[in-house]
């Protein structure tokens, strides 16, 4: 992104756009969701318009929103641990943001190429238990408390299989690097049809599932929103929330939805790029410069299809028990996905 | 052991949920836009209750049964002229005030049951809301207003005993 410009940016430059970008490729994807899936989609599947006053069709209404919890009194609690209350969300919004950094664009539209990027990725995507579970802890409440742990026990529970379902695709394409991830679905190919590439949900559907599935219960959404069960838990760990605090876990929600997604649509989908034969490219320095404007589209466009595949899920189905989601976990999704990694390996080394 | 998760029902879940937001898309939604559009409420809602002052005789009756006590209720008694010619002046009680708090009511409708003089009637119309909470205290001349909105009793039902 930066290299091929004529002028040479200056260090501080660079830095800039990189956080410019993270801005947009966070806050652009959540605010996307939050209107298109959690307003219209889900007031369509219940058979009503959603909001419709503020701006046309109520495409406002977020702005709406944000401004009023702006206004609203930051309220916090007198026995509260109020410097651990007030740092929690803003951790958990701090996670996504370190996510969003290694995750690639375009074929230089990235904020770091970095060697280990799954492994990264899938480290600091975790990083926000800790702010669930402080937040928890320090609202001197014991539905928050409760909210916190189920949220840590979960999300403990669930970062396993993620992994496990990673690894599957890191054989396959042999890198750890996001981008080699990309280029190897790009430029393989699948029963000789050429002209599709070789996206690994092709090759990894368990894999694929067993991602989503944890996506899901990491992001804390039904059916996997025990943590923040309303009918138990008042809002679980955001129950002493108000105000602009509650704004950044609202905001911290939907831009992990997006930024996993990003993350499943570069392991699975084949992230931005199209198949490489289309315009014969053979490796990544010959891709065409545009590609780094329509690579985030491409990429846009497959978050939109994985997360709304992620709300469709969450407005179908009531939550599970606290006992069946730690079963389901360590029962059936870490089996499954230890015997895809075995099969992966062995089809590996064998063809 | 919980028993297995049904995949074929899963899967039917999710498609209920995608027909209904193309139906939505289709046929438009069930609800409406409510300050736009308006649904008349059933004619025995429960919206507002109307006072017919001339039927009203302050027996306190409807104030007295009052669950949370919003109907305010002062008189006196005064002579009316008599009924027959030669007869005695009666002696009537004089409405002064009849205010019922809707910050206060619940919408049981037992003063309107309780009432042996037909004096109070339930009214469909819902929109009196006030930024003011002050302003929720209906006095008689508001409450006589409701009067235009009750709707004409309906029919009774057949073999029903008329009191």
């Amino acid at each position: 992104m930066i290299v091929q410009l004529a002028v040479e940016i200056p260090y501080w430059g660079q830095s800039l756009l990189r956080v410019l970008g993270g801005l947009v490729a966070v806050l652009l994807p959540a605010g996307t969701i939050v209107y298109v899936f959690l307003f219209k989609m889900m007031s369509f599947m219940q058979s009503r318009l959603g909001p419709m006053e503020a701006g046309p069709y109520g495409s406002m209404q977020l702005l709406a929103e944000v401004s009023k919890w702006l206004q609203k009194e930051d309220i916090i609690p007198e026995n509260a641990d109020a410097k651990i209350f007030k740092i929690a969300p803003v951790i958990v919004l701090a996670s996504t943001f370190l996510l969003v950094v290694v995750v690639p664009f375009g074929p230089d539209a990235w904020m770091t190429n970095f060697q280990a990027g799954v492994f990264y990725a899938l480290a600091i995507g975790s990083v926000s238990v800790i702010g669930i579970l402080i937040a928890g802890y320090s609202s001197a409440n014991k539905y928050s408390y409760l909210g916190g742990l189920r949220a840590a026990g979960q999300l403990i529970a669930y970062e396993l299989p993620m992994v496990l379902a990673v690894v599957g695709v890191v054989i396959q394409a042999g890198s750890m690097n996001l981008q080699q991830i990309v280029v190897a679905q790009n430029t393989q190919e699948i029963f000789g049809l050429d002209w599709i590439g070789l996206p690994f949900v092709l090759t990894q559907p368990v894999g694929f599932l067993i991602f989503m599935i944890a996506v899901q219960a990491e992001l804390t959404q039904a059916p996997f929103d025990m943590p923040i069960a309303e009918s138990e838990l008042v809002s679980g760990y955001m129950t002493e929330y108000s105000g602009f605090r509650f704004l950044i876990f609202f905001i911290g929600e939907f831009a992990t939805a997006g930024v996993f997604a990003f993350i499943a649509s570069i392991l699975f989908l084949g992230g931005w790029g199209v198949p490489f034969s289309w315009f014969g490219w053979d490796t990544i320095d010959s891709v065409d410069n545009w590609m780094n404007v329509v690579g985030p589209l491409i990429m846009l466009s497959k978050m939109m299809l994985l997360v709304g595949i992620i709300m469709w899920v969450r407005f179908s189905y009531p939550r599970f028990r606290e006992d069946q989601l730690q079963r389901f976990a360590w029962k059936v999704l870490i089996p499954v996905a230890l015997a895809n990694i075995a099969i992966t390996a062995v089809l590996k080394v064998a063809v | 052991m919980p028993s297995k998760p049904k995949v074929p029902g899963l899967v039917k879940g999710l498609g209920v949920t995608m027909g209904i937001m193309f139906r939505t898309f289709k046929d438009g939604a069930n609800t409406v836009q409510y300050p736009h559009v308006k649904e008349t409420p059933p004619i025995r809602s429960r919206g507002v209750i109307a006072l017919h002052e001339e039927n009203c005789t302050a027996c306190m009756l409807c104030s007295r049964s009052c669950p949370d006590w919003c109907i305010y209720i002062e008189a006196h008694k005064q002579l009316a002229p008599p009924r027959r010619a030669g007869g005695k002046p009666r002696q009537v009680n004089d409405l002064d005030r009849f205010d019922i708090d809707y910050a206060l009511c619940m919408y049981c409708g037992i003063c309107v049951e309780v009432c042996p003089f037909d004096a109070l009637f339930w009214s469909p119309e819902y929109e009196y809301s006030e930024p003011r909470i002050a302003d929720l205290l209906h006095d008689k001349t508001k409450l006589g207003e409701w009067m235009e909105t009750v709707p004409e009793a309906p029919e009774l039902e057949a073999g029903a005993q008329k009191k």
